[in-house]
Order: structure tokens, then sequence, then C-alpha cells
């Protein structure tokens, strides 16, 4: 079983492209279903953001996981071709697969590292694989953990704790003078994009109203209906300042707008309720001697700049400390899957050893019949000490190595001397002719323990084989007569 | 007993004042909540402690320096402690509690010989002077956010974007501190000073006998009045109210000092 992961993102394909792969939420459960009909491909789950698509899934073989998805994600868009697609995919398996979920749960693969969206996005990505139930025992706990990895990174870091835009500074600094920004007033002046911008960050916190102007009269009414707020002709707006919580200003003019004076009579006008000025213009439009007014406090666009520069530095520090912590849940995470890996191996050499056990004693039946039950015990004993010895050395080995570096080594010897692979193929095969309908079969398909099955059923004694196991012995009363 | 437990009691606080101090300066959240585990345990030893101060000798009335000075450190500790469940304001500790230990400390360090009790002619004498710690309580609390205020203020203009301004709350949020915390001081205080004129008049015969204690305290009264008033009128806030409020607790830290030194006495013309 492995874990693979393809996708794209923002790092590796234009938005065009990630448009055409997003499914719509309400045929996820259709593309998942999808997803899991490949052969080969056990769990699936689909993380889309409009950052990024990605398909996690649980395969067993690597190689053909690989094609399968990729085929899968060509058939999400009509218009898609392979060539298209291919070069902008990224594919990951088992350990490097592990390390990337929990690093974009983690927020450390984002556009703006640290943002908090993506670990809702994850969440709602797994939901929908349980939903549909393309999510298993090994994605499950993927899932889960990649969860709980992102959420130790937001506790023991700081990597979201700060801004890291210019335009969301200025919200984070105006939070240092008023605690609680719904019941403010903010003043627009100018139409510059990042005051704009810092604009809208203002709205999404819920303040109160929003005061427009610009020079450009027609221009005022369109950025008022933008932003519901109410224009105020441009020049009026220093009479009007004394309104405003925060100004924000970024126009294009070449000299100051404001001066001390304004602000002075503003700060006044306001009882000496504090005023937060914000001046992202170059070359700037708040004269700088505003600082020394009291009550008023003015930032232009190189504070911010500093202030989010010492930010993004912590920002990277943190992130150091994120990838060590994903590193660590990665090497967790990876120890179980081995653990569970040996374990298959196991169940199915037993298996195997039991069988012909079986198959020889049936043999030995229908020459030896009139032998007693007392002789039989005899004979089934022998049959259970021969094989139990001989596997004695490779189950322990195969256990003992279920943490070590070798382990998969010993599976891969163990799959080879036995032949398992080719055996569980049989099996498989026979359990579904026999699903089929198949019924006279049925014999032959004794050995019917599908992998899949006796991945669940791990615990199969081999010196003690339960009673459906025995062979029916021409005295045994318990028993009925096969022939 | 009670000397033991008033003992632990300032030994807690003065460590969880080393750790709030710290953790003014340091990222670590666990600092915080080691202190404020620390504080907590302080207050409690501190509650039993003053029961057992105040049903010892007089009864339960507030009548000597130090049975006072014990009750206002307990009080500003309640009102921190009800600060930081309501807005989880733990920088607030580096600030109150250095004054809380200050307070309780002086009852350890000034001897009981040195501070005159409080006649109990008058029997609700002690009205007088829980009202008046009470009021200081609300003083001594708007000191605080005043000094606070400054701080971020400073920060703020000068763009030091560090620790201290990540940790001090906004301005607008100490400001309003500020205000609550007077608004509820000065009225206790004034009942204190009416309740004590009221004592005096019984006592001596006077309801004020221009004492320098008295005056400094009616000096001090009139100050957070005209704070007050100068708020509600011409808008002396934020900054301005920041300063005003420093000024006018060491106002009342001097009127403290003048009855610890001087007493609380009949004036000496009587």
């Amino acid at each position: 079983m492995h874990a693979i992961a393809i996708g794209l993102s923002h790092k590796t394909a234009p938005v065009e492209l990630r448009e055409m792969l997003a499914v719509p939420e309400s045929r996820i459960g259709e593309a998942l279903g999808r997803l899991v009909a490949y052969p080969g491909v056990r769990e699936g789950m689909l993380l889309q953001t409009c950052n990024r698509v990605e398909v996690y899934a649980i395969v067993e073989h690597v190689e053909s996981g690989f094609s399968a998805v990729q085929d899968f994600l060509v058939e999400t868009h009509f218009s898609l071709s392979a060539e298209q697609l291919l070069p902008h995919l990224y594919w990951y398996a088992g350990e490097r697969a592990i390390s990337h979920l929990f690093r974009v749960a983690s927020s450390l693969d984002s556009m703006v590292v640290g943002e908090p969206q993506i670990l809702g996005q994850v969440k709602d990505a797994f939901r929908l694989a349980l939903t549909h139930n393309t999510s298993g025992v090994i994605l499950n706990k993927l899932a889960k953990k990649a969860i709980s990895v992102a959420k130790r990174v937001r506790t023991e870091t700081r990597i979201a704790e700060n801004a890291v835009s210019v335009s969301y500074a200025a919200v984070e600094l105006a939070k240092k003078v008023f605690s609680n920004l719904a019941q403010k007033t903010v003043f627009l002046i100018g139409a510059g994009e990042m005051a704009k911008l810092a604009a809208q960050h203002f709205i999404t916190h819920g303040v109160r109203q929003i005061l427009v102007t610009t020079r450009d009269g027609a221009r005022v009414r369109k950025m008022a209906d933008r932003f519901k707020g109410i224009p105020v002709p441009f020049d009026e707006f220093r009479g009007e300042l004394y309104q405003a919580d925060i100004v924000l200003c970024s126009t294009g003019a070449s000299h100051f707008l404001i001066h001390r004076e304004d602000v002075v009579r503003a700060v006044r006008e306001r009882m000496n309720r504090p005023i937060f000025l914000i001046d992202v213009s170059v070359p700037r439009n708040i004269d700088p001697a505003v600082r020394e007014v009291d009550n008023a406090f003015l930032f232009d666009i190189d504070d911010l700049e500093m202030h989010i520069e010492q930010n993004r530095e912590e920002r990277r520090q943190e992130a150091l400390k994120a990838e060590q912590i994903v590193k660590e849940e990665v090497e967790v995470m990876i120890k179980w899957l081995q653990s569970l890996e040996a374990t298959p191996t196991i169940v199915a050499l037993r298996e195997r050893a039991q069988r012909i056990k079986e198959g020889e004693l049936q043999k030995a039946w229908s020459r030896l019949g009139h032998l007693s039950s007392q002789e039989w015990a005899a004979i089934e004993n022998l049959a259970s000490a021969i094989v139990n010895k001989l596997l004695h050395g490779s189950l322990v080995a195969l256990k003992s190595a279920a943490q070590a570096e070798e382990r998969a080594f010993y599976i891969e010897a163990a799959r080879r001397f036995y032949h398992l692979d080719e055996w569980e193929k049989e099996c498989r095969l026979n359990h579904s002719r026999m699903a089929a309908g198949n019924q006279s079969d049925q014999h032959a398909s004794r050995p019917a323990a599908s992998p899949a099955h006796s991945r669940q059923s791990i615990e199969v004694p081999v010196n003690v084989p339960p009673s459906h196991h025995r062979i029916a012995r021409p005295d045994d009363e318990q028993t009925a007569d096969p022939a | 007993m009670v000397t033991v437990a008033f003992a632990s009691a300032l030994v807690c606080y003065f460590s969880s004042t080393l750790l709030f101090l710290i953790y003014l300066l340091r990222r670590s959240e666990t600092l915080a909540r080691i202190a404020l585990a620390l504080t907590s345990v302080a207050f409690a030893v501190h509650t039993v402690g003053l029961v057992l101060h105040l049903v010892a000798g007089e009864g339960i009335r507030l009548i000597s320096f130090h049975k006072a000075m014990a009750f206002f450190s307990w009080t500003l500790v309640l009102v921190f402690l009800g600060v930081v469940l309501r807005y989880r304001l733990h920088v607030l500790g580096a600030f109150l509690l250095p004054l809380a230990f200050l307070a309780l400390l002086s009852t350890a360090v000034v001897p009981t010989s040195s501070v005159p009790v409080l006649q109990p002619v008058f029997q609700t004498v002690w009205i007088h002077v829980t009202l008046s710690v009470l009021g200081t309580v609300g003083f001594a609390v708007a000191f605080v956010a005043g000094l606070m205020y400054i701080m971020q203020d400073r920060l703020l203009k000068s763009k030091q974007f560090n620790v201290l301004s990540f940790k001090l709350p906004p301005l607008d949020f100490l400001d309003a501190l500020n205000q609550r915390s007077i608004l509820l001081g000065f009225p206790l205080l004034t009942l204190g000073i009416l309740t004590g004129a009221v004592s005096a008049q019984i006592t001596w015969g006077s309801y004020l006998s221009w004492n320098p204690e008295q005056v400094w305290a009616l000096i001090t009264w009139a100050f957070y009045l005209i704070v007050l008033m100068g708020r509600i009128t011409v808008g002396w806030r934020a900054k301005k109210a920041a300063y005003l409020t420093i000024v006018g607790f060491a106002g009342v830290v001097l009127t403290f000092l003048g009855i610890l030194l001087k007493g609380h006495g009949p004036p000496a013309s009587l």
C-alpha cells in the first residue's frame, strides 16, 4: 500500500488550468467514486482550493497509481488533454506524499505562508471523502494526522500570527488603537489600489461606515457604490476629517493634502478621540509633521513595510520550526504505515502454509482412508509441526523487522520465496469467480481468503487450525462425510 | 497564623510580579499562566489571612492602617483576577500586581506601633475607611491604565512594533478602563470623605479640621472631580486623561503617606 499525491498548485499551473480541474461540490461524489474505481486505487481524497487541485490516494503500486490518477485528472474536464496537463503536475509517493499533505495543511505550501483558510479546506476534502466512502483506514489516519499537524503548527509556532501584506498591516496597526473596529468610520481619500484593498479589509472587520473622496467627481460615486460608502466632495474633505477614526490616503497628488493644522483641528473636534492615519501614497500626501499631534497616529508606507518585514522575518523563522514539526510527524506516520505493511505479508504467509498443509492432508486422506482417528491426529500434528517450524524463522524476522529499515527487503523476500503475490492473485481470481456464481469451482477455490480480507483478520493462529479447516475423516462422527 | 498567611502571600505575589514583568518582554504565554496560577494561590492565602486578621481584635472593622492596606491589596488582586477572567489581559499583572505587593508589604515592614489606630469612638468609622480604600482601588486601576496608555502611545508614535506593543492592549481599551475606574472610584471616595467628615463631627465636633492630610485628601478629590468633568465637557481623554490620572494617583499616595506618617488622629489644635 502506498500513499501518493498528484496535483498542481499556484506554483506550477496558471489559474485557467486550475479552474478547469476544479470539480463542483455537487459532482465530487461522482468524481471520487470514479477515482477509486481505477484498478489498484484503494482510497482517494480530492483537495481543491483556488490555489491548488490535488488528489491524494492510497494505491497498490506507485506507478500504476500515478497513471490511474493522471487519467482521472485528464477525464475531469472534457477539453483537457494529457499533454496540456502533464507539464504542470507534481507527483509524490510515500514519505514525500505524506510530507506534502502535512505541509499543505499547515499552510507551508500556501501562496501566503501561514494563511488560515487551507486547514478548513483540507477538513472539507476529508469530510467529502468520508461522506462518499472513499477514505479508508490509511487515508483516515493520514488526513486526521494532517489536521492535527496543522493544529500543532498553529499552536506551537507563530506562523499565522502577524500580517504580511501592507493592506492587512494597516488593519493590524489600527487594532493597536481601536479594540473594536465595528463602530468606526473609515475615510478613504483617493483611489489608490492599496488603500482600496485596506478599505476592503476594514469592511471585513465590520467598520460602521466608509466615507469616500477623490479629486475626480465621477469616480467618487463609483467608489462609494463599490464600498457602500458616503461620497464627500473633494474640496470639503478636510472639514469632514473629524468624522473619521481611520483615514486611508492614497492619491496621485504630488504635494501634501492633509497638513498638521487639519489634523489638530480634527482631533480637537473629536474631543481628543484618537485618529489613525495611513498614508500609502508616494509621494506622501499627509504631512509627516502630523506625527507630533497628540492622539493622531500616522503611518506611511515605509512604516507599514517595516512592520510587515518584521512579521515576514518572524514567519520565516516560524516556518523553519513548522517544517521540523512536519518532519517529526511524517516519521511517526511512516512508522505506522510500515508496521501496517508487514502484517498482511505475515497473514498471507500463514494462510498460504495452512492451505498447502490442508491440500496435502486431503491427498493423504484419499489414499489412506482406513486410518483410525488417533493415527489421523498424529499425521495432522506432524504436518502442523513441520509447517510451523519451517515458518517460524521467517515470521519472527518479519515481525521484528516491522520498524527497521530492512523491513521492505524482508517482506519482498518472503513474498518471492513463498510466491505470495501470485497466490494472492489466484485467490482473488477464484474469489471473484465465486462471487460471479460459478458454484462448480467452489471446491477448488478453498483457499479463498482474499488479501483484503486477510488484512482485517490479522491473527490466524497457525498451530491450532480453526475447526472448519480440519479435514473430514471417515470415522469422524462430528463431521459429515464429504463424499 | 495571620503573619504566616501574609508572609506566604507576599512571597507568592513577589514571584508572580517578577514572572509578569518577565512575561512583558517575552513571547511566552506559559509564563503568564504560571504567574496567574501563583497569583491565585497567593490570593487564596491572602483571603484567609485577611479574614483571620479582621476577626481578630476589634472585629471586622477596618480601622487600622495595616488592615486597610491588607484590604486595599486584596481588592486590587480581586480586580486584577476579574479583569483577567473577563478580558484575558494578563499583561495587567505586570502593572497591578507590583502595587498590590507593595501595599501588602507595607503591612509587614511598617511596625504596628508607629501608626496610631483610629479610635473606634464612632461605630461607623470603619465605613469611612472601607469606602476610601475602595475608591483608592479605582484610582489605582486608573493609574495603571494611564501608565499603560502612555507606554502604548509612545511605542506607536515611535513605530516600535515590539513584544511590548504586541502585549499592551489597544489605546481605546485603556482609555475606557481609565474612565470606568475613575467613574467607580470617585463616588466611593466621595462617600468615604463624607462619612469621614460625619465621623469627625461626632468625634471631634467639627467636620473638617484643616490638617494637612485632610487638605490633601480634599485637593485630590477635587482634582479627580476636575478630571472627570474635563473628560465629559472638554474632552480630556486619551493621552491627557492618562497623564492626569497618573498625577492624581501621586496625590492619593501622598495622602496615604501623610496618614501613615502623621496618623489619623484629632487635629493638634484640639
